[in-house]
């Protein structure tokens, strides 16, 4: 029984930590310390993290395999939203990089999840 | 004053991403879901993102960010709807109090 879901378990207990690591202590990697408007960009990422766990919570109770894949196409565009205020936050422009990344990956395996779920071949 | 657009611009696009993450955790169905997830993008991400363009102005994070937003604004329609059409062919059901299916009276 605790095997089958420990899985989540580890998963929770990682979210909870970066929650309270970025609520309470900042680190420096994340925050570029001189800024003005920090605790601004601090709400903002815990407003995302709060959204990002009501996609997780989607996707694992989901009743059907589209659920999921709506939730994991809405996962992709939050972590482009995440790393847009990174950005903001910490003054490295290398973390917009990652969001284009992101969107490009997200697009063609949301297309390739849909070609699955109608049953046909990759090459139609 | 660019920077106070830029955050107001952010704050926006975070409610409107709060909301529809509420909107996939409470809608009943797969279509009423989709319908809150695509809001969350057009009107959330790309509301974060031009607020990062107006606070960063024109350097190269500034110019990659609108790079994103319209690539955001070209893909994720297209994205929604293949999605949607899979979901209707491969047989998932609507809610019960729904009230009118325009795709399977258009498919006979």
């Amino acid at each position: 029984m605790i095997g089958r879901y420990i899985r989540y378990i580890i998963g929770a207990a990682a979210l909870l930590a970066v929650i309270l690591v970025i609520l309470f202590r900042p680190p420096e990697i994340l925050f570029y310390p001189y800024l003005e408007h920090i605790g601004f960009l601090k709400r903002a990422l815990f407003v995302l993290l709060l959204c990002s766990v009501l996609c997780v919570y989607r996707i694992i109770k989901g009743p059907t395999a589209s659920d999921r894949i709506v939730g994991i196409d809405m996962f992709g565009i939050l972590i482009i939203g995440f790393c847009a205020v990174l950005t903001v936050s910490t003054g490295r422009s290398w973390y917009i990089d990652i969001g284009i990344a992101w969107a490009l990956q997200s697009f063609i395996s949301t297309l390739a999840l849909a070609k699955y779920l109608e049953g046909k071949d990759f090459d139609e | 004053m660019s920077n106070i657009a830029g955050f107001i611009l952010i704050s926006v696009g975070l409610a409107f991403d709060l909301f529809g993450c509420l909107g996939l955790l409470r809608l009943p169905d797969v279509y009423n879901r989709l319908q809150a997830a695509t809001k969350c993008v057009t009107l959330g991400t790309c509301s974060i993102l031009f607020g990062m363009f107006l606070i960063t102005g024109f350097t190269s994070s500034g110019i990659k960010a609108v790079l994103c937003i319209i690539f955001l604004l070209l893909t994720s329609p297209v994205a929604a709807h293949a999605l949607a059409r899979a979901s209707h062919k491969s047989g998932v059901k609507l809610w019960e109090g729904s009230v009118v299916d325009r795709y399977e009276e258009d498919a006979k």
